[in-house]
């Protein structure tokens, strides 16, 4: 078999260079052409940039002339501030997502279509059930931002797959990514000094770590699993739980004002919530990740909380944590010295 | 900066893409637009710091940043504030802030000063409070090893007090384990080192805090009496189906216990309608209780793990129905809880409660003011609106609960859950044991609220 020709579109990006250079550096070694209009800032061995846009239609003729095999669409932006504002930001989603995926439907040499989505299609709210599988439908589905941006995506792909069924097309739905290089909303709520969250409503969180996300990408390139694709590092966090291991209170807000508090911090630059990601820190949405490791053969290295433990290590978010531990340690001291002369006092 | 002088750069190359000059005005200012995620690393710093700067220590923080205005007062004169005291007049102040005697605390004293302080004064509470409860301390054995975590303690408390007359003659072992226990358990608790399932589940909290609370009200309040406990599995899932009565739901409670305390410390899972999900609290405690949304999906994941799961077919119309109609079974839902133990293939366990009905005895039902405030009924029970937040206290009604002989559905196909007939028919069998047995524990009963 000849060797692979692997396309990543948005390169530039954090996840995107480094999903480039993952595949790269892989052992079956494809040739990885990486894309993006502005140069990246890291350096990718064994990526060969090219400098375009994908809402350009000169991406059909590079496919063709490169016999790009395997196409990876990471160019999906989850930050608004850093794609200029959320009017560019959807613009280079949907639109962008759209012009690529016409671009590939006339190149018949493509096989293989992995796009990075989100698991905030699902939406999240109280009547969601506490599983999702791939198949399940959202009961409340995401109305902005991202997510919306997301489910557009996906409703293109899908058209894309009924159109070119020779193609095989692979979507993965991340939980939240956390890492000690990436920067997304819901990690910026934790470093803020409450973190904000629905009055009443303790949401379950799901992390996935940004290099378990990475190896995911590259799993799903380089395999042939095809469908949506749940993928979160097991075991679950609750809001107040993962805002207490980062030494935050929680700042219930009620859902009425949540839409409007939302825009307040986005417009003060504290953080640039979603009204989305609040639900999601609200009622939370955990994934049934079985499909990713029976099907597509992936087990995330890392589990939630040791995401989110690493993600808090790296940022240096400890909060008050210091100072529980060492009053728990003054209050034991104290216990010991006012009852310790029991039987069995060297025990602790 | 150079997207006007890298693009033609490229395109002249052997670059495959020509964008071409007229692109590159677009291409610059989309590049402008866009931002940079790599150079992302200084800028997320810089925002880190005052997050970072604001967390440690909250109070601690502006002292360090204005040491001048700190310096010229003597660091030992325990009341001196200057910056607060100098601006305003003398004569009004200074009579209000007499020196302070307990705590010589100054904005200025650096964080370890304060944890110190707390400390010693935390420390100081607790043994005031041991020397208080010292003399009585044998007295008062628990009857029931609730506050101390028998799973994380080596020594369960009820075995270390027997003995302890001889051993540890003032019991102070023990009540120094219960001390430092609960002192783990809230550090662990404020830290989030704990555990949560997927449904958000919180056994240890469930365990140690609301089961230990629901207790007392199950063995004083509603002297609740239990028959066939020894028919829950032990090991395998089932699916608990009951009647559904009291306005509240304390019947839920009450079972979850019953069962708790009946097979050696499995955990009832109940499903519950939206409406306790969408209710703020309510849903979280829920939760955490281990319920979760009355769904098909929840339900036979519960099962095929292997839980027991809770359920109320009768949902709203039982739980809000008059008192007249009491011990009356409403309609068993569509039978939705049938198909799914026959897709999971264990068995039906029908639970029969009587007492529930009588704790707060429905009188009337305010139709307009449950739809104001979108519940699903609105009661006036004798206490309640007139008493107020009283009118919560529920009535103590004596209870039964009968766990009755599990209906198996194992020798059926689990394609029979797509059968209506068969699902109609177990259905039937359910809701007709529950309403026979109820009628046998209300002879049983006699009086209402003594038994």
């Amino acid at each position: 078999m000849s060797r692979r020709v692997v396309l990543v579109t948005g390169v530039s990006r954090y996840l995107g260079g480094k999903v480039a250079a993952a595949l790269a550096a892989h052992p079956s070694a494809p040739e990885v052409i990486g894309l993006d209009v502005v140069p990246p800032h890291a350096w990718m061995g064994g990526v060969r940039f090219v400098r375009a846009d994908i809402r350009s239609p000169s991406i059909a003729r590079l496919l063709e002339q490169e016999r790009v095999d395997t196409v990876v669409h990471m160019n999906v932006i989850a930050t608004p501030r850093s794609a200029g504002g959320r009017v560019p930001m959807k613009e280079i989603n949907v639109i962008g997502t759209m012009q690529l995926l016409a671009a590939l439907q006339k190149v018949p040499g493509v096989t293989r279509l992995v796009v990075k989505s989100t698991a905030g299609v699902y939406g999240a709210g109280p009547g969601d059930p506490a599983m999702f599988t791939e198949d399940s439908s959202a009961t409340s589905p995401p109305r902005t931002g991202w997510a919306k941006d997301c489910l557009e995506v996906e409703g293109y792909v899908r058209g894309f797959t009924r159109r070119r069924p020779d193609v095989s097309v692979a979507l993965l739905r991340f939980a939240s990514i956390v890492g000690p290089g990436l920067e997304t909303p819901l990690s910026r709520a934790f470093a803020l000094p409450l973190v904000p969250g629905l009055l009443g409503h303790d949401g379950r969180l799901q992390f996935v770590h940004e290099i378990d996300a990475v190896d995911a990408m590259v799993t799903a390139s380089l395999g042939d699993v095809t469908g949506p694709v749940n993928v979160a590092g097991d075991g679950v966090l609750t809001t107040s739980q993962a805002a207490a291991m980062a030494g935050r209170p929680v700042l219930g807000l009620p859902e009425v004002l949540a839409p409007a508090a939302t825009r307040w911090l986005t417009r003060l630059g504290a953080a640039e919530l979603s009204f989305e990601d609040l639900r999601l820190l609200g009622y939370g949405r955990v994934l049934d990740t079985s499909r990713c490791r029976d099907v597509m053969g992936f087990v995330p290295a890392r589990t939630t909380r040791e995401a989110f433990v690493e993600f808090l290590a790296a940022h240096g978010l400890r909060g008050v944590r210091p100072v529980v531990d060492l009053l728990a340690d003054e209050i034991g001291k104290a216990v010991v010295d006012a009852v310790g002369a029991g039987r069995d006092g060297a025990r602790r | 900066m150079t997207a006007s002088g890298g693009t033609p750069r490229r395109g002249g190359g052997a670059n495959p893409v020509s964008l071409g000059a007229d692109r590159a005005a677009a291409e610059r200012e989309r590049r402008r637009r866009r931002g940079t995620p790599l150079l992302g690393t200084p800028r997320r710093a810089a925002e880190q710091a005052p997050a970072d700067r604001s967390t440690p220590a909250a109070g601690s923080t502006p002292a360090a940043g204005t040491p001048a205005s700190g310096s010229p007062t003597p660091g030992t004169e325990p009341g001196a504030r200057p910056r607060r005291t100098r601006p305003a007049a003398r004569p009004g102040r200074s009579p209000v802030r007499p020196a302070p005697v307990v705590t010589p605390l100054r904005r200025d004293d650096p964080v370890e000063t304060v944890i110190d302080l707390v400390a010693e004064e935390a420390g100081q509470r607790v043994v005031e409070a041991l020397e208080a409860t010292r003399p009585p301390r044998l007295a008062v054995v628990p009857d029931e090893p609730v506050p101390a975590g028998p799973e994380d303690d080596p020594t369960p408390p009820t075995e270390d007090l027997l003995p302890s007359p001889l051993a540890d003659p003032d019991g102070t072992a023990h009540l120094r384990d219960l001390l430092l226990d609960a002192v783990d358990f809230v550090r662990r608790r404020l830290e989030g080192d704990y555990a949560v399932d997927e449904f958000g589940f919180d056994a240890e909290l469930t365990e140690r805090v609301l089961l230990a609370v629901l207790r007392p009200v199950y063995r004083r309040w509603f002297r609740v009496e239990l028959r066939g406990g020894d028919r829950i599995p032990a090991d395998h899932g089932a699916l608990l189906v009951g009647n559904h009565s009291g306005t509240l739901a304390w019947d839920a409670l009450m079972t979850q216990v019953a069962v708790h305390d009946s097979t050696g410390g499995r955990f009832l899972r109940l499903l519950g309608a939206d409406l306790v999900f969408s209710t703020p609290v309510v849903g979280d405690v829920a939760r955490r209780m281990g319920a979760t949304l009355a769904a098909s999906s929840d339900a036979e994941r519960l099962l095929s793990s292997g839980e027991l799961v809770g359920v109320w077919p009768e949902g709203f119309k039982g739980i809000g129905k008059n008192y007249r109609d009491r011990y009356r079974l409403q309609r068993f839902g569509r039978g939705g809880f049938v198909s799914a133990a026959i897709r999971t293939q264990v068995p039906i366990v029908p639970v029969s409660i009587v007492g529930a009905e009588e704790i707060y005895p429905m009188l009337a039902d305010v139709r307009p003011l449950a739809r104001l405030t979108g519940a699903p009924y609105w009661p006036v029970t004798p206490t309640f609106p007139l008493l107020g937040p009283l009118g919560l206290v529920p009535l103590p009604s004596k209870w039964l609960i009968e766990f009755g002989e599990p209906i198996p559905t194992d020798e059926l196909d689990p394609g029979a859950a797509e059968d209506p007939m068969v699902v109609f028919e177990i259905t039937d069998r359910v809701r007709e044991v529950i309403q026979q047995t109820l009628y046998a524990l209300l002879v049983q009963r006699g009086s209402v609220f003594l038994g």
